[in-house]
């Protein structure tokens, strides 16, 4: 087979693995949308506050510590002990839910009614303040993520497609973990909404608040339940984006990223999160791989863009979403 | 109608009526300057169909919404099974028995019938968050005892056929017979119906009427109901309460009610010279 093939080949299969991850930001936005009709801008910095506050725990720093040590003259940074990944997640998973009631309680709450623009505003309004309230808690210095996931090029792949093929595939195995990991999310997610008692409730409120209301669901526990596990997803994302390239406050810029994903995929359906999130991962590496050569490269940074906006042109509901019929 | 007591009565059609489920005092209702309800008073006994007339506009539905929590009256008080309310959310009020329909139709479009009427057991099932994510034994057993439960009202209801149907799809009167069916899931203690036939055709009226009649006979259930079609009313209801321009004009048997000068006005009008 010619090299040219080959490489094209490669490229594809990482452009899945990085289409996988795109697919776990934008997962968060579809299920926040589907359960509240919140166009949640802030899924981004969500994600970033929990790898900052995973990273924060893990390495048992002092939260606030340049607050504290600026006001008391202390030179308190670190408590001194490490906790085991494992632990520290369960303790950021509930620093989420925190959060998750936080922002029902102060914020959405008394946006009940209100017009979806001023939600979508809110959102932004928050996803600064969570960058804000991150920077001072944790500090703004990049950080190292690793809860043990296997990292670094996957020598079985290697050698078998060496075999075959006479040339080895350079598949990291960061991204085999991260995709076999969004596929479980998403089926417990789907497994969890189509047959619980929660996930009825949940599909009831994003249908008719009035109606769920009559059969006894509390809107506000549906919402801080929504949240969570919105906070859930953008610890997951948070993790792989945190372990594959830092902790860092560019991270919350993946999020724009989901915005092209969801234009394709349609912002309500969790099928449409995921196969959005692999065109767009394999299109952009392609792109840059077949056409990228000719026009002098950096295609990456706007063909998914250039992609939503064609989508837009000829498919405004995505490929997923539900078609708009407006009556007149 | 026989002597009325604090127990109860007996209805022409010989049921025998328990005493009063739910009781509203004095209530009034504004919308900013807009009097809705002006110092009602009325009671719903144990075992009743009991209806609220009026012309539109007579604040009919805004009654209902106060009883099922969705409003929050400015004065008066609401009384059930004994016990003065205080004020409640919707969903506890839902929670407390009390299930409801909408004039226009409220269902879960997205999903299948028999979703929409089990979203109704929901105030049934016990089983916690952490179970339910796990999915076992206890969470099981639950689902399938409020599933048997559904299905027995499916049945009641004659809307086998059409079980695994996305609601967005069904005609009209289908839809306000899956609502009552959901409503029904709950096992209300009082059940709240806003315009069940309106709407309908000919055909489609005599089968709901029918179905309100078996439920309030084969379950017991109380009902309230809000209605336009004078004639469905009369036949179905034991008392009716009758509302005009936010107040309360007329409360009685439906024959009482008809013979009421000032309902007769309210409906007809009446030459203002």
């Amino acid at each position: 087979m010619p090299e040219q093939v080959l490489w094209g080949m490669e490229v594809f299969l990482n452009g899945l693995m990085a289409g996988v991850l795109y697919a776990l930001v934008a997962l968060g936005f579809v299920l926040i949308y589907k359960a509240s009709g919140i166009f949640n801008f802030s899924q981004g910095v969500m994600a970033l506050f929990a790898a900052l506050t995973l990273v924060g725990i893990m390495e048992g720093q002092v939260p606030f510590s340049h607050l504290i040590n600026a006001a008391l003259g202390t030179e308190l940074h670190h408590f001194g002990w490490h906790v085991p990944a494992f632990l520290a997640i369960l303790l950021t998973m509930a620093v989420m839910v925190l959060l998750a009631w936080a922002v029902n309680q102060f914020v959405f709450r008394h946006l009940v009614g209100q017009e979806p623009i001023i939600l979508f505003m809110a959102t932004i309004g928050l996803a600064y303040f969570l960058e804000g309230f991150g920077d001072i808690m944790w500090g703004a210095d990049i950080k190292n993520l690793d809860v043990g996931l296997p990292q670094g090029i996957n020598t079985t792949i290697d050698e078998v497609t060496y075999n075959i093929f006479g040339y080895g595939f350079f598949i990291d195995n960061l991204d085999l973990w991260a995709t076999a990991i969004a596929a479980l999310l998403v089926v417990v997610l789907t497994i969890y909404s189509q047959y619980s008692k929660q996930g009825r409730a949940l599909r009831a409120v994003a249908d008719d608040h009035q109606a769920a209301l009559s059969v006894g669901i509390s809107l506000k526990f549906i919402w801080i339940l929504v949240w969570s596990i919105a906070g859930f997803v953008a610890l997951v994302a948070g993790i792989m984006w945190g372990t594959k390239s830092g902790v860092q406050f560019s991270l919350s810029l993946i999020a724009l990223k989901a915005l092209p994903v969801l234009m394709l995929g349609g912002f309500t359906s969790i099928p449409g999160a995921i196969v959005g999130g692999l065109i767009i991962g394999v299109g952009e590496k392609m792109f840059e791989f077949i056409v990228g050569s000719m026009i002098g490269g950096a295609t990456e940074n706007w063909f998914a863009y250039v992609l939503a906006l064609i989508f837009l042109v000829f498919r405004p509901q995505g490929l997923f979403g539900e078609k708009i019929i407006e009556r007149v | 109608m026989n002597q009325m007591t604090e127990e109860g009565y007996v209805t022409e059609d010989g049921r025998t009526i328990g005493g009063k489920l739910m009781e509203m005092r004095n209530i009034s209702l504004r919308f900013g300057g807009v009097k809705a309800i002006t110092d009602i008073s009325f009671d719903i006994r144990e075992g009743e169909i009991r209806a609220i007339i009026g012309p539109n506009g007579a604040g009919k539905s805004s009654m209902l919404n106060v009883v099922s929590g969705f409003y929050v009256p400015q004065e008066g008080e609401v009384w059930f099974r004994g016990e003065k309310r205080p004020q409640m959310r919707p969903y506890e009020v839902a929670r407390q028995g009390i299930a409801r329909t909408f004039q226009n139709i409220a269902l879960f479009e997205g999903m299948s019938v028999l979703d929409n009427v089990m979203t109704g057991r929901l105030t049934h099932m016990k089983t916690g968050l952490a179970a339910q994510a796990l999915w076992k034994g206890k969470a099981e057993r639950e689902e399938v005892e409020n599933r048997e439960f559904v299905e027995k009202i499916i049945d009641f209801l004659e809307i086998q056929a059409i079980r695994k149907t996305p609601v967005a799809n069904l005609p009209y009167g289908m839809k306000k017979r899956v609502e009552l069916a959901r409503a029904l899931a709950a096992e209300p203690r009082l059940l709240l119906l806003d315009e069940p036939m309106a709407g309908m055709n000919v055909e489609e009226k005599e089968d709901m009427s029918r179905f309100v009649l078996d439920v309030n006979d084969e379950f017991g259930t109380t009902i309230a109901l809000i209605e336009h079609d004078m004639g469905v009313v009369m036949d179905l209801s034991d008392r009716v309460v009758v509302m005009d321009y936010g107040k309360k004009i007329g409360d009685g048997t439906p024959d009482e009610v008809r013979n009421n000068q000032a309902v007769i006005d309210a409906y007809l009008g009446v030459a203002h010279d």
